[in-house]
């Protein structure tokens, strides 16, 4: 459904996208994750004709993305990172406004928009200017604002950012139950790993501009340590560093973190595992509170992929220009 | 994508537009005040002949007379006879050139006559008498119309002094001695009956700028608002022309130009007495024009500014130079030459010429056929490259 070979973006000096091929099978939902300024929205946008790729090619629904751009646009629904609605419109007259741009014939136009607004519990709304709306109604409107020519393919550049977890976990619902009731097929940025998690059949991190992993959830995270490896949490009360560096020199660990004064977080290996971790800490007269089995999450998984933390990578980038908007050329 | 749907992108995005426009109260209501701005300040403050009133002047008279007979006192009664009609001047007395200088300096008066000490003498032996009319420098528009004033009320009396001594050498009736005086009489008038004032100069320069006004502002913000929002690109996005989006956002910003000249027109005819002699639908026609010539350059500055404020900062960059140089408020005429070339190349001077051609000439269409071409050619070469320089734009 969605081929990109060698996408390449620069602005100016800077390559906001390095090379990055990728392809989308129909009715997938494919996630971009990485951290803010990873490039992630500069690639939605030139899948989505609204920039063009300054090498490569990207092709959307069998259309080229530069050359049959007009063709691209009448396949595809955007939801980008901002609002894409007007505060001083009603919710019925944006969605009639932008019904309109496809040429919806206006019968059927009001038929979908009512349709669409009992999708996502709006219709006691629908005379009410979007300006009065909750963050978590807005972004309600603008997914299926996106939804109304009944795209092929739904481009959704963080969905979820800034709402409530309430508000994300009804957004997310929406998101699969459009691709599994109209077989859309989605591809979605998140910097969240729970949500790429939840949501994506497949998943490629990014990271400056590069994809640097492209898998399912399940095969990045056998990436961290390999099939039979056990992440555990335990609560001890009475917690050393004895303790821990005992636990440490066991031949099956392969990492100890420490949470907080009664946390710890075990990697392991082997089915002996369990056992032998449990014994250390008793031979350190240590209690035990809970014993947690964790799966391991997509922090472990970018961590082991790019040696730094999510979180770090964002707060030093935030300080770097905001390449998704278009900026000026060198003139 | 068809004629048709293109047509009605250009009416669906007019239409947000405007819907946009009419429930934002505060926008609303500077869209009228604007206009009723501009019509108060053009139409009271600047300078017409009416405009003289009670100017305070000092007066001298340093005439020693010649016997018993003073030719000043007679001037003098002449002057305030005069003067208790039009009410130009409050006449005060002052001893001599430097006294009136003084109150000039001080604000006490804003001008002053002095006649001289021979005045009678000279008269009376055939000589010429002589009277200095004293100005402010720091105040030229007064000057101007006090000299212009006061070399009337002196012609008229000069006048009336010989026709009295004609009368009394010959013993010529007054009406034929007139005659032996001024042998000619000279009349001014108007291409088309009425008076005249200075708004009826004004009002259709001020209609065109003010339309123009409204698309060079409105439409640059209007695109780079959108854009700033993120909006835009739910436009962008949609498969339809980008000469649509164009076309339906000049629209929306056309109508909001020709409702605000509407309310000029309304409000020039109603407060300032202005008389249009020319047909309705050929000046709104002329204003649409004006529009259309000014879009393109609207789009391309749309198109190389970044946000809205390097854009309004452009636009106004740009329409202050064109506001004067256009003839709006002065007649192109006065200006020096090189200036009276580059108002040659704008369009808004011949918007405004046409316009005032039709409004105040009541000229028809055949009268400014040159103005209307040169509108629609400066109109088609700037959309035709405002076009791909607006899609370039918009997809880097």
């Amino acid at each position: 459904m969605i081929k990109a070979v060698n996408l390449t973006k620069k602005f100016g000096k800077f390559t906001a996208v390095d090379h990055v091929s990728f392809e989308v099978k129909k009715g997938e939902i494919f996630g971009l994750l990485g951290p803010n300024g990873a490039g992630k929205t500069t690639i939605i946008r030139m899948l989505s004709t609204l920039t063009r790729p300054t090498e490569g090619t990207a092709s959307v629904g069998g259309y080229d993305v530069v050359k049959e751009d007009g063709r691209v646009r009448e396949h595809i629904g955007l939801v980008s990172e901002k609002i894409i609605l007007y505060d001083r419109l009603t919710a019925k007259e944006n969605l009639w406004f932008f019904g309109r741009l496809y040429n919806i014939p206006g019968e059927l136009l009001n038929k979908k928009i009512d349709e669409l607004l009992r999708l996502v519990e709006l219709t006691k709304w629908k005379n009410s200017q979007v300006g009065t709306f909750s963050t978590g109604m807005r972004q309600r409107m603008n997914v299926i604002r996106a939804m109304l020519n009944m795209p092929e393919v739904l481009f959704l550049d963080e969905p979820t950012l800034g709402l409530d977890p309430q508000s994300s976990v009804e957004i997310r619902e929406f998101i699969r139950k459009i691709n599994h009731e109209n077989k859309v097929t989605i591809i979605l940025t998140t910097h969240m790993m729970v949500e790429a998690d939840m949501l994506c059949d497949r998943i490629g991190i990014i990271d400056y501009g590069k994809i640097v992993a492209l898998d399912t959830s399940t095969n990045l995270k056998k990436l961290v340590s390999g099939a039979d490896s056990t992440i555990l949490e335990l609560e001890t009360p009475n917690l050393t560093t004895d303790m821990i560096h005992s636990i440490q020199s066991l031949k099956c660990v392969n990492s100890v973190s420490q949470n907080n004064s009664t946390r710890i977080k075990i990697t392991a290996n082997g089915d002996e595992s369990f056992d032998t971790i449990i014994d250390a800490i008793r031979a350190n007269k240590g209690k035990i509170i809970s014993v947690k089995n964790l799966e391991p999450t997509l922090e472990d998984v970018f961590l082991h992929i790019t040696g730094h933390k999510v979180r770090d990578k964002a707060d030093q980038k935030i300080k770097m220009p905001r390449h998704h908007m278009p900026k000026p050329r060198v003139r | 994508m068809g004629v048709k749907n293109v047509i009605s992108h250009i009416l669906i995005i007019a239409w947000k537009d405007l819907m946009e426009l009419f429930r934002n109260k505060l926008a609303l209501a500077m869209l009228v005040l604007m206009p009723i701005f501009m019509m108060v300040m053009a139409g009271f403050i600047f300078p017409s002949n009416t405009s003289m009133n009670s100017v305070s002047i000092a007066l001298v008279n340093e005439d020693e007379g010649y016997g018993n007979y003073s030719a000043s006192s007679m001037f003098i009664n002449v002057l305030e006879g005069i003067n208790n009609s039009t009410e130009m001047m409050v006449l005060t007395n002052a001893s001599s050139f430097d006294e009136v200088r003084t109150m000039i300096q001080n604000g006490d008066a804003e001008g002053g006559i002095v006649i001289s000490r021979n005045f009678t003498l000279n008269l009376m032996t055939g000589k010429q008498g002589s009277i200095t009319i004293v100005t402010d420098q720091t105040n030229p528009q007064l000057s101007i119309g006090l000299q212009t004033g006061l070399k009337e009320v002196f012609d008229q009396m000069s006048t009336r002094l010989a026709q009295e001594n004609v009368q009394n050498f010959t013993g010529i009736n007054p009406t034929n001695s007139l005659a032996v005086v001024k042998p000619y009489h000279i009349e001014t008038k108007g291409a088309v009956p009425g008076t005249f004032n200075y708004f009826d100069f004004m009002a259709p320069g001020l209609m065109a700028m003010t339309v123009m006004m409204s698309v060079m502002t409105g439409l640059p913000a209007a695109i780079s608002h959108e854009r700033e929002i993120g909006t835009l690109d739910g436009m962008m996005v949609a498969p339809i022309r980008r000469l649509g989006i164009i076309l339906g956002k000049t629209l929306a910003q056309t109508v909001r130009g020709l409702l605000q000249g509407l309310l000029i027109l309304i409000l020039a005819i109603a407060l300032f007495g202005v008389v249009i002699h020319g047909n309705i639908l050929l000046i709104f026609a002329l204003l649409f024009l004006g529009v259309f010539s000014f879009v393109g350059l609207g789009v391309v500055i749309t198109s190389f500014a970044k946000d809205q404020e390097t854009a309004m900062m452009l636009m106004m960059t740009l329409m202050f130079p064109m506001m004067f140089l256009s003839g709006v408020f002065f007649p192109i005429q006065q200006m020096p030459w090189f200036m009276q070339n580059i108002s040659k190349a704008l369009p808004l001077t011949y918007s405004i010429t046409a316009l005032r051609k039709v409004m105040v000439l009541g000229a028809g269409l055949s009268a400014i056929s040159l103005e209307v071409t040169v509108l629609i050619g400066f109109g088609t070469a700037m959309t035709l490259i405002a076009v791909p320089v607006f899609r370039k734009a918009m997809t880097r």
